[in-house]
This record gives C-alpha cells, structure tokens and sequence, in this order.
C-alpha cells in the first residue's frame, strides 16, 4: 500500500505562517512534544460540482504518522459547503483497492444516492466513480462517510454545512466546524476482532480488589450483586482510550488545534460527533454554550454548559468570549479514558487551562432498566439507617490515554471528580427518594433479583430469544429529560433531549396512524448487538412502512449501553412534550435501559439503513432495512 | 394515557416551552426575550416581508404559549435580563427588518399581560403580527389564558398515536429498480455477512508454563482455539504436561463442535483423543463451556472412550483482577473414572485434582507473564496406582509462564 503524504501537513505551515506565530511552527510536528496550536482550516470544496476522491493515506497525530483513509489528501474530508436550493453533482472516486461509498449523513436526497452498499446501491468499485446528484432541499449542520466495511474509522468523514436559502435565524460573526473523531493506531478490523473475541479488552477502568481495599468504586456487597448478574458496571465504552487518540478536525489533543476568534464576537461552533464508537461530552470550562441546532434542525436557543453528544449527531452551539484569553475546547470521551481537546483563542499559539478528565461513572440499576423509583411500592423508599453517603472515588489503577498528561487544572486528581457519590449503584435511579445509601442501593439489588427478571422474554415478546439477548429491560423509563451518562451529578447545566425544542413547528404535525416497539438487543459478553435479537445477518426482512404514513416508534434498550440510533432518508421528531415543536433528529442516543419515543412521516420511498451509528455495533449485527413504499407498491 | 392525563400534559406544555425545564429554559428564555444576540438567534423572516403575516391568523398560539412560563421566571431573571438587553442592544443594529427602541422599553418588573412581542424591539409591525413572523422565537410577554390557545400541545407529538395494522413487508428490493440486480445482490449479500455475519478465530493458552518442583521439573499447558461465527465454532481443545529430559506424560487434543446455548454458554460435542499415555485413547465427548454467575469461567465434559470407559472433568477459574493488570487466578481442575481403568492407571471415583494459583501481569491484553503455585494430587485408587508404580501420588510445584492470545 502507498501513502500519500497528508495534506494537512502542507497547510500546516502555511496556516501557521498565516496566524503569525513563532517560529516553533516551522518544526516538524514531530519535533514539538506539544504543539503551541495549529489554525490550520479545513479544505472547503464547493459549487454545483465536486470531486471526491477517495484514497489511502498517513496523517499525522500528535506528531505521529497514522494510517488513514482520507478524501482528497485530508482527513477529516474536505468540508463540503453548499446552499440550500442549489443542486450539486458529486463526482466521488474510489482509489482503494476496495469498495467504498459515501452516505450524506442527514441529508435528504434520493434513494439512489444516499450511499448504504447493499441497501441504496451496489457500492463504489475499485478504481471507478460514482456521480451522486441530487437537490438541496435544507440547511444545517451535517456530515458525510463511508458506509463500507470500516472505512469510517480510518478517517472517512467529513463535515458538511448547508447554509440557508434566506437570512440564517442563527446569527454568527464567525464559525467553525469541530470534528470530533476517534482515531486508532490498530486497524479496525484487529479491534473489532480484540471485542469480539476478548470481552472488556479495551476497558482499563475496570473494578478491582486496589479499588475496593481502598474503598473506591462500588462497595463489596455492590461488587456481589453485579458479580453474580455478571454484569460489569464499569463496561460503559467498548472501544476506549486505550485504543483511541481523539480528535477535533484530525488532530490530536497535543496538536491543540485552534479556533480564532476575536474578543466579543458571537462564535458559531458547529460541532459533528464523527467518531466510530466514542460519545463525547463537549464543554469550554468559562464559557456557556448557547445549542441553537441539533441534527442540523435549528432549535430555540438554550443556555448550557456542557453537551452529550451521540456518535453522528450535529449541535451548533453559540459561544461569546470576551475576554482576551484562551480557552480549552474539551470533549471528554464519556468513558473518560481520554479527551479530544482544542482551544478558543483570540491568537494562535496560545493554549488555557486542561482540565483532569474526570472520574469514569459506573452503570446503575437504571441502566438495566429496572427503575427503582418507578416500581410500585418502592417510589418512596427511604432506605433508612445506612449511612455511607461519602462519594467514593474511581479506582486507582484505572488508565487514562496520553491525553490525561495535558492536564493542567487546579483541580483534584484525576481519580476524583468534582462531582459526588455518583459511583453509588442506583443514584440515577432514586431520584424521587430523599438519600441515597450505597449500602441501600446493595439491598434495592438484592430485591431486584427477587423480583424482577433481567431476562424475562415476557417483557418484550417480540424479541427473538437466544445467546444474542443478554438482559431484558424489565422497566424501561423515558429518560430523554436526564443528562446523559456520567453526566448525572455535575455541578453545572447539562443538556437534556427535553431542552431542545424546534424553533419553526414541525412539518407533519398528525397524530401517528400506529406505533411500533423495536427493541436494542445485545450481549456484553459474546460482543453481539441486534435488533429485536435479530442481527442483520439474519434476515432480510425490513421494518415495512407505507409512503405518507405517521408512525409512532419506541426504541426500548434492553442493554446496558447507550446506542445512538440512526434512521436514513427521514428526520424524525422526539416525542419529548413539545407538541409540534418537538426537535427534529436524524440520530438519538438510547441511554442504557430507557426508552425514546420518536413520531416521523414515512415520505421518502425507498429502502433504507436504520442502525446503531457505533460502527462496530452495526458490524455486530444491530441494523435494519426500513421499506417505505407507496401503497399501491405494497398490495 | 387516558386523555385527562392528556389535557393536563396539554395543560403543562402550553404553560412553558419545556416545564420540565424550568431551570435550564428559564435563563436562555430569558435571555432570549431580552436580547437577541444571548441566543445567536437573528430573526428568520424580516417582518417587512407580507407573507410573514399570513401564519399569524392560523396559528397564534404557540408563539405564545411558552412565554408564559418566561414571565412566570420572576423577578430574578428579570433582573437578569435588564444588562442583557442593554448588551443585546449594539448587536441589534445589524438584524434585518429591526429597529432599536430604547433598552428603557424593557419591563421592569414582571412582563405584564398581552401582547408585548419583544421587550426591546421594535418589530416594525404590530406586535401581534410580528410574532408569527418569528415563528419559535417565542419572546413576547404573552400571558392569554390557555384556553384561548387551542392546538399548541394538542398537535404533532402530543397526539395519541393509533392502532392502524402494519404493512407487510414488501418482498422487492427497491434499489433494484435503479441498478442491475445482480450487481445488488452481490452488494446485499456482502452487506448482511459484514452485519454480524462474520467469523473470528482465536488461540489461548491459559497456561503455558515451566513446574519446577524436588527431582523432576516439568511442563503444563492448557490451551484452546476456535473459528466461526457467534452462535456455531469448531473448538480445539489441548492440555497435557510432561517432565523435562523424560517426555510427555499426558497430552491430548479434542476437536468439538461448540454451539451457543445461551448469554453465557456453550455446548460442546466432539472427539478427544489421547496421545500419552500409552496405550492411547479416543472418546465421545460432550460438555459445556461458560460463565457462571459472580464471573467463574467454568467448563465440564463426559467421555467415553473406544474401550467403553467413561470419564469426566471440570475446571474452573477465577480472574481477581488486583489492579488494571496484575490479576491472581485461582484455578481448580477434576478428574473422574466411573470405573477403574488399570491399562491407563486410573481408578474409580475422582481420579485428581490440580488446584493452581497464578498471578500475571497484563503487559498487554495478549501478553500474560505469570508466576504461582500449582498442587497436584492423585486420590484414592488412582493415588494407588501411582504408589504401586513407585511414584509420588501428589506435588507441589512453583510455576512460571504465560498466559497468552492471538
């Protein structure tokens, strides 16, 4: 295999140059063991007509070559700037000696272009090119990649920013596009076989007899009950630092990408979450985040200061610095095993305060989907008389990347958070009770294994029983209104799904003719994921849909992960309490053991991808083709 | 949800743009209704443009509905608001179809009721009409009964969904209309095997290792392979150990069909064939191979040999992870004949056992160096044998190696 020398490289210097910094920058990246900032831009590509071209080569990381995949010299891929009502024409050439592909994340364009090999068209062969045309029908934040093999992982995404055919309602003096990627120096099929045939072996975070001699982490009567479930509470991500440096726009946190903006300005960040298998929770420790868009779908603004973000979703945040100071873009990976780091500066070189990642949380009995404050009898539980109340700290063994060794913060050591007690088993889920005892939650365990099943097939019926189907969530809450996961006892605002409201009322705005129930099934331990216990290997049989009809969907997760599911060719809207403003989305994350209700129009006819966007879930078997067909297509 | 609870939820979100919210809401909606900028929000239709006024007959009230909880917010945010506007004002000047009114225009206290479209601004149009014109924005000090407002939650996801019957599913694939089938079938095929259809191999040894124990130092090894897909494997099984300068003493190999059984387990069923000792033996082998509850790694299996004699064993081991890496295993093994079996020294009932105790260290997943204990014991008739062929019926030996996959 021959490698093309990065792109980036070259930019580098010149954008370097361009942001007037010193000397420093005319070293080789590797001679810097921490870059002063790079501003380089990404490459803009625009028009009615656009080549891709799709090939192997290396970037550079942290001063370290990599292999990648990247389009037209550069990962992440050029961003593809259009406007809406324009049409374009994509010329995309695949100079790989495999298949590959390009679906347009969150667009919506005809069936035959939206890229899925096997689903919407055959694949782009070796050597040849495809020409994808279609109209631009919105605006928005969005983003492009492979949906061939694994491509996605070796740097085969890119952003794509869609401005608006009139005034934009979101008013920026100036942007930036923030891609958030996670990058590996193994190929993915070593690690996709490592989770395959080696449960947890990419977890360096794990439980152990140090944490629980000195007292971190659950305690031993937790430690039991889990044990005995042979559910591990801290498997929260399969793919970890450990096997990730993550990105912001294909540099790593010692690079310090840069953003520039002057002292007062209104700075739009469009952040794309392109990672294969990492959820980030994205801050900028002094500044509140304003979300104006989610998914591309603009929505009223709301004041956070610290995001989720699922694998493939979009938010456009509005932050306003106005000081003359530097600040530290933070996406934590929401395992905290590492970061992706960058930084807000009104001049280039400068670099702020990184803050410690903070401690990895652990799953609950929540997450099993066992509701503790749900269940009759038990809302009011007052676990009376256990007294250990003291937030105990994570392991102290536990392994961070190389992104742990940039922080710089004040703060406490990176075995502790600033949050509390959120290691408590359960905290999550006794909201409505006044205390929360670990040693209370060891008995709401117990109680749960007397009373409820973790694998009773009468719960969901339609679930295909077999080795694939580890547990079944026995009460599944909608927790669309909770931070996410990790996210539970920060001390500053979180966003929630329930905060996003659509700014403009929703376009189909009928009650939903029917609903369906589709289950995220899974099994820890032999790396299977489905759906409804059915891998897509399995069959063929699609999730069937009338052209126009208004269907209801409960995506119910039966496993202890969160999934961020992603319906092709539709948005559709969150059934969240906001009437016919509720947010429009192409892609939701299911924390662990809940429930998210969603309503859409089945108005594109054609076959579509619908799957978990964890790249190695989807290879694992979690997709499925959803038909949509006129009615007459269908008799 | 019975539809009571439906007209209270109705009741709930016409009350605020999100009343689950409040807190977050409040401050951005605040923030939002005093200046425009705190939000990054720019007017989407300029209100000179006519059309803009048409969806104010049709729909007036989800403009204002969320307002109302923006009122309700209070004096404190009010106060909030006051500066923010002030600020909001020098980044009005820019905004289409927006005259700047004086930041005195904004309440001092509590919105008061009706139409005020945006404290602040001037819209250049009746407020009531301009509201529309941003539809979303939701800003104005709106405070209409809810009555009045009919519709809002009533709509889109607030509604009930229905009980239609599902279509079949269509037995075509749509995309052949656009490309040659044969050239989607290839594509579709290869698509489903990725899509969890694929197979994967592996090869551990759990113990590989040196015994060094009074007069004979030895080897042991206990390994397994397998290739296939999630639910069917073809495992290979070996175990044996031998003595240094003397040659294997036991060594045997078994090539079974494993089946997925459920979460946790495997059946296993195939042939075992004994290399050493002498005379060599092949068994019909049958057993089971998984996790136990509290994370045992177990396994256990019944064989009958081409003499007719029957056996079984099972192991099991612990992995007590003591940091990230150094992780102590205590493993146990058990042999058992239900019948003597003098030609290969065997007695009736549990032949051994091995009760080991290792601790590695992880340098990688992969790479496992490890150091312990290992104590063997012959018993009862098979411990005989042992004495009557002049040898130690038990041992006890330090252990040294590596516990290793690829």
């Amino acid at each position: 295999m021959d490698y093309v020398i990065d792109r980036r490289q070259l930019l580098r210097g010149a954008g370097a140059a361009g942001g007037g910094f010193a000397l420093a920058a005319w070293l080789p990246a590797w001679a810097q063991s921490v870059s002063p900032g790079l501003t380089a831009p990404l490459p803009v590509v625009s028009g009615e007509d656009i080549t891709l071209r799709i090939a192997r080569q290396t970037m550079m990381i942290d001063g370290r070559p990599s292999r990648a995949i990247g389009i037209n010299g550069t990962v992440p891929a050029p961003l593809i700037r259009l406007r809406e009502g324009q049409n374009v024409r994509l010329h995309v050439v695949n100079d790989l000696d495999e298949d590959s592909s390009i679906h347009w994340h969150g667009l919506l364009v005809p069936p035959q272009f939206d890229g899925v090999p096997g689903v919407s068209f055959p694949g782009i062969r070796p050597r040849s090119t495809f020409l994808y045309e279609f109209p631009i029908r919105q605006s928005g934040t969005y983003w492009y990649h492979s949906h061939s093999g694994m491509q996605e992982q070796l740097g085969h995404y890119g952003p794509i920013v869609i401005d608006p055919a009139g005034v934009d309602p979101v008013r920026s003096d100036r942007e930036h596009v923030i891609v958030l990627s996670d990058h590996s120096p193994m190929s993915p099929d070593a690690i996709f076989r490592a989770m395959k045939v080696n449960p947890g072996n990419f977890n360096f975070q794990r439980q152990t007899l140090a944490g629980l001699l000195s007292g971190r982490d659950q305690t031993l009567k937790d430690r039991m009950n889990w044990g005995r479930m042979r559910m591990d509470p801290a498997d929260i991500s399969d793919a970890t630092g450990a096997a990730y440096t993550y990105l912001v726009n294909g540099h790593g946190p010692h690079d310090n990408w840069t953003a520039l903006f002057t002292p007062g300005q209104r700075v739009r960040l469009r952040v794309i979450n392109a990672s294969s298998m990492t959820t980030f929770n994205v801050r900028i420790p002094g500044l509140r985040l304003t979300i104006v868009q989610a998914d591309g779908q603009n929505v009223m603004p709301v004041e956070v200061d610290e995001f989720q973000i699922g694998v493939a979703e979009t938010y456009d945040a509005i932050v306003t610095p106005a000081d003359d100071r530097a600040y530290t873009l933070v996406g934590e990976a929401i395992d905290r095993s590492g970061m992706a780091r960058a930084t807000l500066a009104p001049r280039a070189g400068m670099a702020a305060e990184v803050p410690h990642l903070r401690k990895r949380p652990l799953t609950t009995m929540k997450d099993m989907g066992m509701d503790m404050a749900g269940m009759p009898g038990t809302a009011g539980m007052a676990v009376p008389g256990a007294g250990d109340m003291a937030p105990r700290g994570i392991d102290p063994t536990a392994e961070q990347n190389r992104s742990a060794t940039l922080a710089t913060g004040a703060a406490a050591g990176p075995g502790m958070s600033a949050g509390t007690g959120m290691d408590h088993a359960g905290m999550a889920g006794m909201k409505t009770g006044a205390g929360t005892p670990g040693d209370g939650m060891a008995g709401a365990a117990q109680m749960d294994m007397g009373s409820m099943k973790m694998r009773d097939f009468a719960a969901a019926p339609q679930v295909t029983k077999g080795p694939g189907v580890q547990t079944i969530s026995p009460m599944p809450v909608d927790r669309t209104g909770e931070p996410g996961q990790g996210l539970e006892d920060v001390d500053h605002k979180v966003l929630v799904y329930r905060d996003l409201m659509a700014l403009t009322p929703n376009p189909d705005v009928r009650a939903p003719s029917r609903s369906i129930d589709i289950h995220l099934t899974g099994n820890m331990e032999r790396f299977m994921w489905s759906f409804d216990g059915v891998k897509m290997s399995d069959a063929m049989e699609p999730i069937a849909f009338i052209e126009g009809e208004r269907v209801r969907v409960n995506l119910i997760n039966d496993t202890m992960m969160g999934h961020p599911i992603h319906i092709h060719g539709h948005f559709f809207e969150l059934v969240i309490g906001h009437g016919d403003h509720a947010p429009r989305k192409h892609t939701v994350i299911v924390a662990p053991g809940s429930k998210v209700t969603w309503d859409f129009t089945a108005d594109a006819v054609g076959d579509w991808a619908f799957h978990c966007h964890l790249l190695y879930h989807m290879m694992a078997g979690m997709m499925r083709t959803v038909s949509v067909r006129t009615k007459e297509g269908t008799a | 949800m019975s539809r009571a609870a439906f007209t209270l939820a109705l009741g709930i979100a016409v009350a605020a743009p999100v009343a689950s919210q409040a807190q977050s809401m409040a401050g951005s909606m605040q923030g939002s209704m005093a200046g425009m900028d705190m939000n990054g929000m720019t007017m989407p239709h300029p209100a000179k443009k006519p059309t803009a006024r048409r969806p104010v007959a049709r729909k007036p009230v989800p403009h204002s509905a969320p307002k109302r909880r923006v009122v309700r917010s209070g004096p404190t945010s009010v106060g909030r608001a006051g500066p923010a506007t002030a600020k909001g004002m020098d980044d009005m000047n820019d905004m289409p179809g927006m005259a700047m009114a004086p930041a005195s225009v904004v309440p001092p206290s509590p919105a008061p009721a009706g139409p005020e479209p945006m404290p602040g601004m001037d819209m250049g149009a009746p407020g009531a009409a301009a509201t529309p014109a941003m539809p979303g924005m939701d800003m104005s000090g709106h405070a209409k009964p809810m009555a009045t407002m009919p519709g809002m939650a009533m709509t889109g996801t607030a509604l009930a969904a229905g009980d239609a019957p599902a279509p079949p599913p269509p037995t075509d694939h749509y995309a052949d209309r656009q490309f040659p089938a044969s050239e989607m079938d290839r594509a579709r095929h290869a698509m489903m095997h990725e899509q969890g259809g694929r197979s994967f191999a592996q090869v551990m040894f759990n113990l590989a290792e040196a015994q060094i124990r009074n007069g004979e130092n030895g080897y042991r090894w206990d390994g397994e392979g397998w290739f296939g897909g999630d639910i069917d494997r073809l495992t290979i099984k070996s175990e044996g150990e031998g003595v240094f300068r003397e040659g294997v003493e036991a060594a045997e190999v078994q090539a079974l069909y494993s089946h997925a059984i459920g979460p946790y387990f495997n059946l296993q069923a195939g042939v075992r064939h004994d290399f050493r000792p002498s005379p060599t033996r092949t068994y019909a082998t049958v057993g089971f191979e998984g996790l136990a509850p509290y994370w045992f790694e177990v396994a256990g299996a019944l064989f009958l040999s081409d003499t007719g004699d029957v056996l079984g064993r099972l192991e099991g081991y612990y992995d007590q992870r003591i940091t990230q890496r150094l992780i102590l295993q205590p493993r146990i093994e058990l042999n058992l004949s239900a019948q003597d079996v003098p030609a290969v020294r065997l007695g009736a009932g549990l032949t051994d056992a091995e009760l080991g105790l290792r601790l590695r260290y992880e340098i990688s997943r992969q790479f496992a160096p490890y150091l312990g204990m290992s104590y063997e014991a012959k018993t009862g008739r098979t411990a005989d044998f042992a004495r009557a062929d002049g040898r130690k019926p038990s041992s006890t030996s330090l252990v040294a190696g590596v516990r290793f996959w690829f």
